[in-house]
C-alpha cells in the first residue's frame, strides 16, 4: 500500500463493502430512531403522532427497567465469571498431554455448536425439570426436595444454561493461548524455586491476560442480547425476576405492540452497551496493545 | 561447592536411546564446555543436570550428594536459556528479583543484590523497564542476573548466545567468560559453535551421538583428537581428511592435515593440486585446492599471497603436524609420527 496509485486502487475496492455496511447499519438505527419518538401502536395502525421524548420517559420510568438493567448486568457478569474461571481450568487440563486429546478436545467444543433455543430447552426439559428432570431424579435419589429451578432461581439457571453454551468458547480461546505460552519460561520458573501456583499467578495468569481479555469482550457483545434462553424457558418470569433489557424490548414491541415504546428501549439498549463498551475499553483494552 | 559427578548418566525417549553409559567429572570452580553437533545429547544432558529431565540411569552428584531425583530448584543451580526465558510481564527488576521472592529473602536484601547484579552486568538503568524493550544482549544479561542473584554452586548455559548477531556474540562470549573469572563459580555452557568451545572453555567436552568422545582442554582437543570426528570437528575451516590406500602390516587408512599446517611449495611437495574458489579474509585467504585422486583440500595462505584461482600448487605438511587414524577413525598419533614412516 505504498503508491498512490494502489491506495486509490484499494479505497475503490473498499467503496463497495463500506456502503453495504453502513447501509445495513445506518438504516435500521434510524428507523428505530424515528419511531422511538412516535405515538407507534400496532393495535392502533395509522394514528401515529409526533409526542417527543415520551416513549423514552415511560420505558425509563417502569419499574421493570431497572429490574431488568440490572437482570442484564447479573446475566453479563455472571456468565463471564463463570466462563473465564471455568476456561481457564478447563484449558489446564486439555493442555495435559492425556490419551485421545483431540477427540476430548472436539468434544468439549461441542456445546458452542448446538443452537442457542435447543440447549436452552435440553436444559429445561431434560435436566431442571422437577418432575422428569435429571437434577430431579438425583434430588429423589438422595432423599431431598426436587428444586424447581425456572421457579425459585429463573435468573441463577439461565447463568448456567448460557455459562454451559459459551464455556468450550472461553477454554478453547484460552487453551491455544496457553499452548502459545513459552516451556523455557515454565522451567526457568522451576529452577527458581515456583511451585505450581507460583507459576500459575505469575506465569501462566498474566500470559494469558490478553487471551481473557478478548474473551470478555467478545462475550460482552453477545451476552448483552441474550433473548432465546429467556424465551424458551422462563419467558422473563416469573414477573420480571429473568428480564434483560433485550427480553423487555420484545415484550414492549411484540406483546404489547407498542413499536415506539420499542424503539425507545432499544435506543436504550444501544447507549448502555456503548456505555458497557467504553467502560471495559478504559479497564482492559490496554491489554490488547503491544 | 560446585563440583557435579555424572555416574553411568542414560536417559531413554521411549526406545530412543539418547545418552549412552556417560561418566563426567566437573571440577568446582571450571568452565566446561559442551559441543557436539545438534541432536548429540548435549543438551538433553544439560536439562538432566538441572533437573528438567528425568535421569533414566545413573547419578548425577551434585557437591558429593546424590541429586538424581531432586527438583531442580533445590539443586543450587541456576540455568540461562536460549530464549532466555525472560518473564515479559515483569519488569527486569522483579525478573532478577523473582527467584529471591520465592525464597524469601527479606526485601532489603533483595534490593541489595539487584543493584549489585545491576552494577555488574550495566543494568543500572534498565531496571525499571519490561523485558520487551531490551535489546538482544540486554535480554541476555538480564537472564544472567537472575542467575547471579541466587547464588547458585554451578550455572548451566544452554547455547546462550545463539539467538545474537556475529558482533554481539563476540562480546558476550568476552562477558560470560569475564564473569567467570570474577565469580569463580563452577559453569557448564552448552554449545555447538567450536569458536564459542575454544574461546571460552577451561575443558570441552565434545558430544556425538549420546556418548563423549573426547574431554580435555582446549589446545589438547586441537593437537591431540583421539579420532576423526573430533578433529574434524575442532578447529576451523575443518581438517582437511586424506584417504590412504590400505596395505598389509599398516594400520593407517586415514590422514588429518588442518588447513593452516600446509605448507605451499614451489618446487616439491606430497600433494599437488589446482587451485579452485579463494576466500579472501584480509588477514589469511583459504584456497579450495582440488586434487586428483583425493578431492579437495583446503588450505590457508597469507591475505597477500599470489596464488590465483587456477594456478597449480605443491603442498607438503611437516611430519609432527600430520595426523593419523585407523580405519575406525581412531587417532594413531599417541605422539605426532613423522610422516616418511606412513
Amino acid at each position: 500500500m505504498a503508491t498512490i496509485q494502489s491506495r486509490t486502487l484499494a479505497r475503490f475496492m473498499l467503496f463497495p463493502s463500506v456502503v453495504l455496511l453502513l447501509g445495513w447499519m445506518i438504516v435500521p438505527l434510524c428507523m428505530t430512531l424515528y419511531f422511538s419518538f412516535l405515538d407507534y401502536n400496532l393495535l392502533m395502525p395509522g394514528n401515529e403522532a409526533f409526542i417527543g421524548f415520551l416513549n423514552y420517559e415511560f420505558f425509563l420510568t417502569d419499574p421493570a427497567f431497572i429490574e431488568s438493567f440490572f437482570n442484564t448486568l447479573l446475566l453479563v457478569g455472571g456468565v463471564l465469571t463463570i466462563t473465564i474461571g471455568g476456561g481457564i481450568g478447563l484449558a489446564i487440563l486439555l493442555d495435559q498431554a492425556i490419551w485421545g486429546r483431540n477427540y476430548v478436545r472436539i468434544m468439549v467444543l461441542a456445546p458452542f455448536f448446538v443452537m442457542p433455543t435447543v440447549s436452552a430447552l435440553v436444559w429445561k426439559n431434560m435436566f431442571m425439570n422437577p418432575v422428569n428432570g435429571l437434577f430431579a431424579h438425583l434430588a429423589a435419589f438422595f432423599g431431598t426436595e426436587p428444586i424447581d429451578f425456572f421457579a425459585h432461581y429463573p435468573l441463577l439457571s439461565i447463568i448456567v444454561i448460557v455459562s454451559w453454551q459459551w464455556l468450550p468458547f472461553a477454554a478453547l480461546l484460552l487453551l491455544t493461548a496457553i499452548q502459545s505460552l513459552d516451556r523455557e519460561q515454565l522451567e526457568a520458573a522451576d529452577l527458581d524455586g515456583a511451585g505450581p501456583i507460583s507459576k500459575f499467578f505469575y506465569i501462566v495468569l498474566p500470559h494469558l491476560s490478553r487471551a481473557i481479555t478478548a474473551v470478555i469482550l467478545i462475550e460482552t457483545i453477545f451476552l448483552l442480547s441474550i433473548f432465546a434462553e429467556i424465551l424458551v424457558t422462563t419467558s422473563g418470569g416469573p414477573g420480571y425476576a429473568s428480564t434483560n433489557i433485550t427480553y423487555l424490548i420484545y415484550t414492549q414491541s411484540l406483546l404489547q405492540f407498542d413499536v415506539g415504546g420499542g424503539s425507545a428501549g432499544g435506543i436504550i439498549a444501544v447507549i448502555i452497551a456503548n456505555i458497557v463498551a467504553i467502560f471495559l475499553m478504559r479497564l482492559i483494552g490496554k491489554n490488547l496493545e503491544g | 561447592m560446585g563440583s557435579i559427578t555424572l555416574k553411568q548418566v542414560t536417559k531413554n525417549f521411549g526406545d530412543v536411546n539418547v545418552i549412552r553409559p556417560l561418566d563426567l567429572a566437573i571440577r568446582d570452580g571450571e568452565f566446561i564446555v559442551f559441543v557436539g553437533p545438534s541432536g548429540c545429547g548435549k543438551s538433553t544432558l544439560l536439562r538432566m543436570i538441572a533437573g528438567l529431565e528425568d535421569t533414566s540411569s545413573g547419578i548425577i552428584e551434585i557437591d558429593g550428594q546424590d541429586a538424581t531425583q531432586l527438583a531442580p530448584a533445590k539443586r543450587g543451580l541456576a540455568m540461562v536459556f536460549q530464549s532466555y526465558a525472560l518473564y515479559p510481564h515483569m519488569s527486569v527488576r522483579n525478573n532478577i528479583a523473582f527467584p529471591l521472592k520465592r525464597a524469601k529473602v527479606p526485601a532489603a536484601e533483595i534490593a541489595q543484590k539487584i543493584d549489585a547484579a545491576a552494577k555488574m552486568l550495566n543494568l543500572t538503568d534498565y531496571l525499571d523497564r519490561k523485558p520487551g524493550q531490551l535489546s538482544g544482549g540486554q535480554r541476555q544479561r538480564v537472564a544472567i542476573g537472575r542467575a547471579i542473584v541466587r547464588q547458585p554452586s554451578a550455572f548451566l548455559f544452554d547455547e546462550p548466545l545463539s539467538n545474537l548477531d556475529a558482533s554481539l556474540r563476540v562480546n558476550m562470549r568476552l562477558e560470560i567468560t569475564e564473569l567467570h573469572k570474577s565469580l569463580g563459580t563452577t559453569m557448564v555452557y552448552v554449545t555447538h559453535d567450536q569458536v564459542e568451545a575454544m574461546t571460552m572453555a577451561d575443558r570441552i567436552a565434545v558430544f556425538n551421538g549420546g556418548v563423549i568422545e573426547q574431554v580435555g582442554t582446549p589446545l589438547e582437543l586441537y593437537k591431540q583428537p583421539v579420532n576423526k570426528f573430533v578433529a574434524g570437528f575442532i578447529g576451523s575451516p575443518k581438517m582437511n581428511f586424506i584417504e590412504v590406500e590400505a596395505q598389509a602390516n599398516q594400520l593407517t587408512r586415514t590422514l588429518g592435515v588442518r588447513p593452516e599446517h600446509f605448507k605451499i611449495n614451489e618446487d616439491a611437495g606430497m600433494w599437488t593440486g589446482k587451485v579452485g574458489v579463494i576466500e579472501h579474509l584480509g588477514s589469511e585467504s583459504f584456497l579450495h585446492v582440488h586434487v586428483d585422486g583425493i578431492g579437495t583440500l583446503t588450505v590457508k595462505a597469507d591475505g597477500d599471497s599470489p596464488i590465483r584461482s587456477g594456478d597449480q600448487i605443491r603442498l607438503s605438511a611437516a611430519d609432527d603436524k600430520i595426523h593419523k587414524f585407523d580405519a575406525a577413525g581412531n587417532s594413531l598419533n599417541a605422539t605426532p609420527v613423522a610422516a616418511s614412516q606412513v
